[in-house]
């Protein structure tokens, strides 16, 4: 049984930074993750990342503009954690090799972004995510003496030890089937969000809430899951992403009377106000009939005013993106977007060293939640959350590995995971089929729990996706190889997906105000007095999910009404 | 809707079988990807049909197959654009130069990944590191993002010819990732690993120049373009010796149309070992006498022709080089940096977005 002092399931950003930070501190570490680690969903990250590195800036404005955003939900010790820690992080990076953009001085470049009352947001073309994964994983090569690599392996189980704490995983070899146990005296979970519970979404098809059912059936909390963003512009065709950097270069949002339409919800920073407000006023122009396209169901976003050259220079993948899948050259005509299911703020919960309440177990990046982003994250915060706390989980995980014997691990969730696995197998061929109730699913969720929702919705929602968990016990599948055997890890996939979307329907229905993200056309006002605070699910003895609330934590910054 | 007919390139390793092929009718929209199609047919037909696919927009690079025939993303390529008139019917088979795994799946670690490794792929950087950035030309950034932004996917791999007839070259994935490290000024080690890459002799000397990879790239990394440029810096910046005499003869043509304005073959093979008495030119030379000779026999060319050329360059053409000469930096002609130089104003105001959305369905 192959075992590490420290183990990450995952090997985006959160991940391997992770690794790279526990591999710093001389201990044995393994990175477990499904797919190659560059095809890592970090890889899609565009726009940029976040840092007060201008001598006119200041971490704590940077902190205050992400309280700001996270609707004063986000917990601003983390928060200052996060900002303060941000320059150091990016100028890691620039060391490492990433090839951000420079200004007429040599100096890293910094443009404007969403929610931002200074441009900070360092960027590589709008390629940030791709630069710096790669840039990351050029780093495991190097150092591949000290941190083993399993690439396309699958976890199928976290293990428990005797007194609670976490002892290691279960994982599949999807290459061939074999199934392991690893040994681990601290496992990181760094396995990405839940994106493919809804349907569009910009998120790949591998952001299947993996780590976030693992860890809920490991008795870990899972917190803010009822906050989804609703990233602005997203293609109207398909979903895809067009990044925020396109604003942040100066593009507008037009309604079909050809108005700058967020003159009215947010006059003073328009279309970079953060993105649950742009969303909110992009799907009101819609509802209300001014959106634009194929029944109206968008809005136009206008990249021409952005001098030519500059858009083919530091907008190249939009411009590659609405040639391929809109038939519009960006520079020349404006193409329609609409809201569009980005990123979930909520996740399993951490403290600021990335641990979980489960010993040994810690979580980084999009599967955790610290909670930084609260109720609506910033645009270009999300590289920074993955690298501070990567960087943060896997420091301290090291740090309790060496006080820590190796723990003795049994077979026993191997066995049961294997059974499962051939149950799976075995299904008969009749009823539906796994990517039919996966369909059902993200269309459900994006039709009653997206940018504007009410208790009738919401139910509804809660009703299908229980009725799909009890389909998806005996939905079936055709492959009964060994081999890249992708059906059956659908099928598993399908499960951790209700599991989240559970999680999110119980919370959003829980939260009877509105904040942030979650706009509850029931209840359309914040209120600070009786939910200022998080919203926790776990499992129940009984299997069932269970609600409970924790504090946020105000350090310096009381919630004001939010104005951009 | 439109339907179309996959024909997929199949193989399960498991059965013992040798590969077969499969067809499955798909009903999208003929703008939707070949990668949606598959997911389509694999959904709701065959789950047992394999291909490696994440992003769907082309950024994570899984999804690498070859289509028609030809090495791409099967999910930046429209079903529209790949439909030959024959019923609608697109083949997809998994990229070549490399192992099937399964269907649509080969081994990138065997071979990719492999040579990914031999290049030192990480930055060696300046010592001392700063305390802050190091200080870099803009240019410079933006240029080297050009070759980051390659996303391994292996399509380039794919259809190389020299990897087809050596599979020990380093290939052009590779090497476009070693131009990214010796166009970086902040890496230390150029001329190592411009060294690395030219004695090897699987190395950059080994491409041939066909232009397969550039055709095959999805990001516009123009690997080809890489690795000449890797040899340019090589010869002209280091003194490094070409193993295939290119440079020289680079730079053969560039004497002689500097001189005479006009190619004068004559002096074009002798330039390019040194002079027509330089002791690398003689048996270039003398194995090339039986064309010479049925050249001359031809009336190809009169010996007086051959050996003085009467036309001189035109002031005009000495001027261009006398003005390349000048230059402070070598230009490097890349269109990742400068974009188009063309700066015509958007075809209509922002104020008319209906006249837009005609414009957008054209």
């Amino acid at each position: 049984m192959p075992e590490y002092d420290v183990l990450i399931i995952g090997a985006g950003l959160a991940g391997q930074r992770a690794a790279l930070a526990a591999a710093q501190s001389g201990v044995s570490v393994a990175v477990v993750s499904k797919v190659h680690p560059v095809r890592s969903h970090s890889v899609a990250a565009a726009g940029g990342i976040n840092a007060a590195i201008s001598v006119s800036d200041d971490w704590r404005s940077h902190a205050y503009d992400t309280v700001k955003g996270s609707d004063y939900l986000g917990d601003q010790d983390a928060i200052e954690a996060m900002c303060r820690e941000a320059p150091g992080e990016v100028m890691h990076l620039e060391h490492l090799g990433v090839t951000f953009h420079r200004n007429e001085q040599g100096e890293l470049d910094l443009r404007a972004f969403g929610g931002a009352s200074i441009n900070r947001t360092a960027y590589v073309a709008d390629i940030t995510g791709q630069a710096i994964l790669h840039v990351l994983y050029e780093q495991l090569l190097k150092y591949s003496g000290a941190i083993e690599r399993y690439e396309e392996w699958f976890v199928t189980s976290l293990i428990r030890g005797e007194d609670g704490g976490c002892t290691g995983v279960v994982a599949r070899n999807v290459r061939n089937g074999q199934m392991e146990t690893f040994a681990a005296k601290s496992v990181i979970l760094a396995s990405g969000g839940a994106g493919q519970c809804f349907k569009p979404t910009t998120n790949a098809l591998i952001c299947t809430a993996d780590g976030m059912a693992q860890a809920l059936h490991a008795g870990a909390p899972l917190m803010d899951m009822e906050m989804i963003q609703y990233h602005p512009t997203t293609l109207l065709e398909n979903g895809f992403l067009i990044t925020e950097g396109a604003r942040g270069e100066g593009a507008h949002l037009l309604n079909s009377q050809g108005e700058r339409f967020m003159a009215q919800s947010a006059p003073n920073k328009m279309e970079l106000a953060s993105r649950d407000v742009v969303s909110r006023a992009e799907q009101t122009e819609i509802n209300e009939g001014r959106g634009v396209g194929p029944d109206g169901a968008g809005v136009y976003l206008d990249i021409t005013v952005v001098p030519r050259k500059r858009t083919l220079e530091a907008l190249r993948e939009i411009v590659n993106i609405g040639r391929d899948y809109a038939g519009v050259d960006i520079t020349r005509d404006p193409i329609i977007v609409r809201p569009g299911q980005h990123y979930i703020m909520g996740g399993v919960r951490t403290d600021i060293h990335g641990r979980t309440p489960i010993d040994g177990l810690y979580a980084a990046g999009e599967v955790a939640c610290v909670s930084v982003h609260g109720g609506n994250r910033l645009g270009a915060n999300s590289l920074l959350d993955t690298l501070i706390f990567g960087h943060r989980a896997g420091e301290h995980a090291a740090e309790r590995a060496r006080s820590t014997p190796m723990p003795s691990v049994s077979d026993a969730q191997l066995r049961a995971d294997a059974q499962m696995i051939e149950q799976i197998l075995a299904r008969p061929r009749k009823g539906r089929r796994v990517s039919e109730l996966k369909d059902e699913l993200g269309e459900t969720m994006n039709r009653h729990c997206a940018v504007f929702r009410d208790a009738t919705g919401l139910q509804s929602a809660y009703d299908t996706v229980k009725r799909l968990q009890e389909e998806a016990a005996s939905a079936y599948i055709d492959d009964q190889g060994t081999v890249f055997n992708q059906d059956v890890l659908g099928a598993i996939e399908l499960r951790y997906m209700l599991d989240a979307a559970e999680a999110i329907v119980l919370s959003a229905i829980e939260r009877k105000e509105s904040r942030g993200a979650q706009f509850r056309t029931d209840f359309p006002a914040r209120n600070d007095a009786e939910w200022l605070k998080h919203i926790n699910v776990r499992l129940g003895a009984d299997g069932e999910k269970q609600l409970s609330y924790s504090p946020v934590t105000i350090t310096q910054w009381q919630p004001e009404e939010r104005k951009y | 809707m439109a339907k179309y007919t996959l024909r997929l390139r199949r193989y399960d390793p498991e059965s013992g079988e040798p590969p077969y092929w499969d067809e499955h009718k798909v009903d999208l929209d003929p703008h939707r990807s070949v990668l949606d199609g598959i997911l389509q047919a694999r959904g709701l037909q065959d789950g047992t049909i394999g291909i490696r696919c994440s992003c769907r927009q082309g950024i994570c690079g899984s999804c690498g197959v070859r289509i028609n025939g030809k090495p791409g993303l099967a999910c930046n390529t429209h079903l529209q654009s790949m439909t030959n008139g024959d019923g609608n019917v697109i083949v997809v088979e998994p990229l070549g130069n490399m192992p099937v795994i399964k269907d649509l799946i080969v081994d990138m670690d065997a071979v990719h990944w492999k040579k990914i490794q031999s290049v030192t792929p990480w930055l060696l950087g300046h010592e001392p590191v700063p305390e802050r950035e190091y200080l870099v030309p803009r240019e410079a950034m933006v240029d080297v993002t050009q070759s980051m932004a390659c996303i391994q996917c292996g399509a380039c791999v794919s259809d190389c010819l020299a990897m087809e007839v050596d599979p020990e070259f380093t290939g052009p994935a590779a090497l476009a990732k070693t131009y990214r490290f010796v166009g970086d000024p902040r890496d230390a080690e150029h001329f190592e690993r411009l060294r690395y890459v030219a004695e090897d002799p699987h190395g950059m000397y080994t491409c041939t120049h066909c232009f397969k990879c550039v055709e095959a790239c999805p990001k516009d990394v123009n690997p080809m373009g890489q690795i000449m440029r890797l040899r340019r810096i090589a010869g002209a910046d280091y003194d490094i010796d070409d193993r295939n005499n290119g440079y020289r003869h680079e730079h053969a043509f560039v004497k002689n149309i500097r001189r005479n304005g006009l190619l004068h073959e004559a002096d074009l093979l002798p330039d390019s070992y040194g002079g027509k008495f330089h002791p690398r030119a003689v048996p270039e030379l003398l194995s090339s006498l039986p064309v010479i000779l049925k050249g001359l026999l031809r009336r190809k060319i009169t010996p007086a022709k051959a050996l003085l050329h009467p036309h001189k360059a035109p002031p005009d053409v000495r001027a261009i080089f006398d003005r390349i000469d000048g230059e402070a930096a070598r230009y490097e002609l890349n269109l990742y940096v400068t974009g188009t130089d063309e700066e015509s104003p958007p075809t209509r105001g922002a104020g008319e977005p209906a006249a837009a959305r005609e414009g957008a369905e054209r």
